[in-house]
């Protein structure tokens, strides 16, 4: 085992990799080194060429040029298979990609090791369990057997998270990736994870620590790499200059300190909420949400944030409550109800919820509002693509125009799509379900800026966030939701960070 | 730089092979068979040829709305039988006018239309079994009234009456007739076509239907009313199965009970084939004519070089795994009809 800091041979060595899709260059020579018990941070915007670099890492992507070295030797990593043998794990950030629904968790925690043949293909889930939990116990997941045999499908998102962690874990991994593992954990999970991954430092396991958040980047990197357009513009050490490194991140175009906003206060009531009862055994809460201003929810996966946004669009019923928008009932029962009043969501998933493969930009965009489009159940494909052209414009989406399909865009830009194509149509009141998830802070800042002037020209603007310093950017009121129930209900400048971050780990 | 360029050259090449390959093997096929038989070169039976696509052509034409929400439907080869046998009774057993039969051939698909879409919309029985289970309903239900017989003028009825009615003229002209030459079951073929693909690509129905097959999920969350949509798609398949069934019976002149059974999967193939035809990748109506014209080529084509009629599936289901290896082996976009199983 290497001691720490020693300069001795890296265990992953990347010499000028370069990788194209057709006429994209999307890595145009990366090198660098993963030493022994360190974590190394990747830092970069989307479309950087991150997730390039993982997936060739993990063997998901054959044919890149450049050189692999593993403790000094050439290895291949031309399939999954190459990329374990060569002690390469990788977490990655879609969940849904890895795990198999329709088996248990146990099974999904030994997945590997049955189609490896390790465990027989027919063999009891009895007498799978006690190896499901040793592996469970490397993150000290304590399961219950109730757990291990739900199907994998009912777990959430972030126990999917840790499970995959575990099964990577219990590989005995000599190098350990892990894509924006903690955005969608909450914070008692992320101190759970921070803690796996000093053990594995101290046992002499590299890992490469892909993040957006800075904050976890100090407090976890030993090394820290950005990444920007296919190439590497920074490399650092602790203790890291941030500000350098965010700007080499980020270009020089973007300014760097975020505008101190200037707080809004909404008179009129859009929509009152009585009664509202979210989770199984929350308590009912009244909410009014305001004409004018961005109000915030702030809360950790599992509060109800989802639950609240989505019955207000009218794809779920929440257990018990009623609404009333500007002084009337309304209870939508289905989306293009709350569309047609002028009530938008953007969903927190935007693969699975937003996303249509294969669509191009117009039609993604024009889809929620394709009556308005459309002349005798004709679609007006004129007008459909200035539309596009619009929202491309208004949210400087970086595409070859209308036509190019969503899926050829980076994340930042495809959630500029299905954010922008509800701005394009003056909401009454959007709802932002995590719109920040897995986005640059360029991106970010786009969509804030956009909340923020449609709240000014009257809007009702509501960003669900688990991230407090994402809501506090963005938000003129804070409301903190825990446990189903509103926990704290005060203007941004009222309230502190430390207050804000106790009251969301409050227990009623 | 070059090696760049080389691979982008090579992925040009894919592309065209997938975008035109289909519809080069079909001229290519048509011309090879102009060439060496005489007799396909005759319009007599090129028209012959167009005749017999056309109710493939109609039904994977249905079949195509289905896919494009990203369903299926096994009931439609049923429902073209119980189009025939329905035509067959109006006329034979009730001595009523050909045009009620239409009428009667139409309601009969919408009503099937409905029944699979409660079942799917309504009741969230997966469509492939709820239409496997209405295939089998109309089939044995359709038996029932003429105790298995086939319905044909002048036969004994249950009572030991003779049947009053016959096939009227103007119904057996469904087949029969032409215009300028092209006969009518060409025609109707054409303009269903051409509905489809304006339905499919230019209104707003079909882009709902598409966005349903895309990502329901995603649909339903933009404010898509993915039920109507859905339901709306096997309305229109099963009515465009009960035209076909209408083409058939005329053709046959008779009540057959096991008419349309065949077609089924024929009109599933010829839709597959439809989603690799110019690198679509999804489910379209040009793309169903063509497959449909295709299969109309090989069989005429074989046939008149002297293979018997059991060669025939077997070469459907080369024509439909070549189509497939264009849209799922070849093409490097990806294929948006995958079969809910």
């Amino acid at each position: 085992m290497v001691a720490d800091g020693d300069p001795g041979t890296p265990v992953l060595q990347l010499r000028d990799m370069t990788m194209a899709f057709g006429a994209n260059q999307v890595l145009k020579g990366v090198s660098m080194a993963l030493p022994a018990g360190r974590v190394t941070a990747l830092l970069g915007a989307n479309g950087a060429g991150k997730s390039t670099l993982i997936k060739i890492l993990s063997g998901v992507y054959a044919g890149a040029g450049g050189e692999i070295l593993v403790a000094g030797e050439p290895v291949s990593l031309s399939t999954p298979g190459e990329a374990r043998q060569a002690g390469i794990q990788t977490v990655h950030q879609r969940i849904g990609d890895s795990l198999v629904p329709g088996l248990t968790v146990a099974e999904n925690l030994c997945f590997e090791e049955i189609v490896q043949g390790g465990i027989p293909a027919v063999r009891s889930l009895r007498r799978i369990l006690p190896r499901a939990r040793e592996i469970a116990a490397t993150l000290d997941l304590n399961w219950s057997e109730a757990k291990l045999r739900q199907d994998v499908f009912e777990l959430g998102i972030a126990d999917g998270q840790l499970l995959l962690l575990a099964r990577a874990l219990i590989q005995r991994p000599k190098v350990l990736v892990l894509d924006e593992p903690t955005s969608t954990l909450s914070q008692a999970e992320v101190d759970r994870l921070f803690a796996v991954i000093r053990r594995l430092r101290e046992e002499g396991v590299a890992i490469l620590y892909v993040s957006h958040h800075l904050e976890e980047i100090r407090s976890m990197a030993d090394d820290l790499v950005v990444l920007r357009d296919g190439r590497i513009h920074n490399e650092q050490r602790a203790p890291f200059d941030m500000a350098a490194a965010v700007k080499s991140m980020l270009g020089e175009s973007v300014a760097l300190a975020a505008e101190r906003l200037v707080e809004r206060r909404g008179e009129r009531t859009a929509l009152e909420l009585r009664g509202v009862q979210l989770l199984r055994r929350s308590t009912p809460f009244d909410l009014d949400l305001r004409y004018g201003e961005v109000t915030g929810i702030v809360g950790l996966i599992g509060a109800g944030k989802s639950e609240l946004a989505r019955g207000i669009f009218g794809v779920d019923t929440w257990r018990a409550g009623s609404m009333r928008l500007d002084g009337a009932p309304y209870a939508p029962r289905r989306a293009g109800e709350a569309v047609r009043r002028g009530i938008f969501l953007v969903p927190e998933d935007r693969a699975s919820e937003a996303m249509l493969p294969g669509w191009s930009i117009a039609r993604t965009v024009s889809l929620p509002f394709l009556g308005a489009l459309c002349r005798a159940g004709v679609v007006n494909r004129g007008q459909e693509d200035q539309r596009a052209r619009g929202i491309i414009k208004d949210f400087g989406v970086v595409s070859t125009g209308p036509d190019q399909s969503v899926d050829a865009l980076s994340g930042g830009n495809q959630q500029k799509v299905v954010v922008g194509r509800w701005f394009g149509e003056s909401p009454q009141v959007i709802l932002l379900d995590e719109p920040f998830r897995g986005v640059d802070i360029g991106a970010r800042r786009d969509i804030s800026a956009h909340a923020r002037t449609v709240a000014g020209g009257g809007a009702c603007v509501v960003v669900l966030s688990s991230d407090v310093e994402e809501i506090r950017e963005v938000a003129d009121r804070i409301i903190v939701l825990a446990d189903g129930a509103v926990r704290l209900d005060a203007y941004t400048s009222q309230v502190d960070g430390d207050a804000i971050v106790t009251s969301m780990s409050e227990v009623a | 730089m070059s090696a760049d360029q080389e691979l982008t050259t090579r992925m040009r090449v894919q592309d065209a092979v997938v975008k035109y390959g289909f519809i080069v093997v079909t001229v290519l096929l048509f011309v090879f068979f102009m060439a060496s038989e005489p007799a396909f070169r005759t319009s007599g039976s090129l028209f012959a040829m167009l005749k017999y696509s056309s109710v493939t052509a109609i039904l994977g034409l249905g079949m195509t709305y289905v896919m494009a929400v990203g369903g299926m439907d096994l009931s439609i080869g049923s429902t073209a039988g119980l189009a025939v046998q329905m035509a067959a009774m109006t006329m034979v057993f009730y001595n009523l006018t050909g045009s009620t039969a239409v009428i009667v051939v139409l309601l009969a698909g919408v009503v099937v239309g409905l029944l699979n879409a409660v079942l799917i919309v309504v009741c969230k029985i997966p469509d492939l079994l709820a239409t496997l289970g209405t295939m089998f309903v109309i089939q044995g239900a359709k038996l029932i009234p003429v105790e298995g017989q086939s319905v044909s003028a002048g036969m004994t009825l249950r009572n030991g009456d003779t049947a009053p009615g016959k096939f009227t003229d103007d119904f057996l002209q469904i087949d029969r007739g032409a215009i300028a030459g092209v006969p009518y079951p060409v025609i109707l073929m054409l303009l269903l076509t051409v509905l489809t693909w304006f339905i499919l690509a230019r209104t707003k129905w079909g882009r709902m239907m598409y966005a349903i097959g895309a990502n329901p999920e995603a649909s339903r969350l933009a404010g898509v009313p993915i039920n109507r949509y859905r339901g709306l798609a096997y309305v229109l398949c099963s009515v465009f199965a009960a035209i076909g069934g209408m083409i058939l019976v005329s053709r046959i002149g008779q009540g057959d009970v096991n008419a349309g059974a065949s077609s089924l999967l024929e009109a599933v193939a010829v839709a597959l084939v439809g989603t690799s035809v110019l690198g679509i990748g999804k489910p379209n109506a040009w793309g169903t004519l063509l497959g449909a014209l295709l299969v109309g080529i090989v069989l005429t084509g074989l046939t008149m070089k002297g293979f018997s009629y059991f060669y025939q599936d077997t070469a459907k289901g080369l024509v439909l795994i070549v189509a497939l290896l264009f849209s799922f082996t070849i093409s490097r976009k990806k294929v948006r009809y995958t079969p809910a199983v």
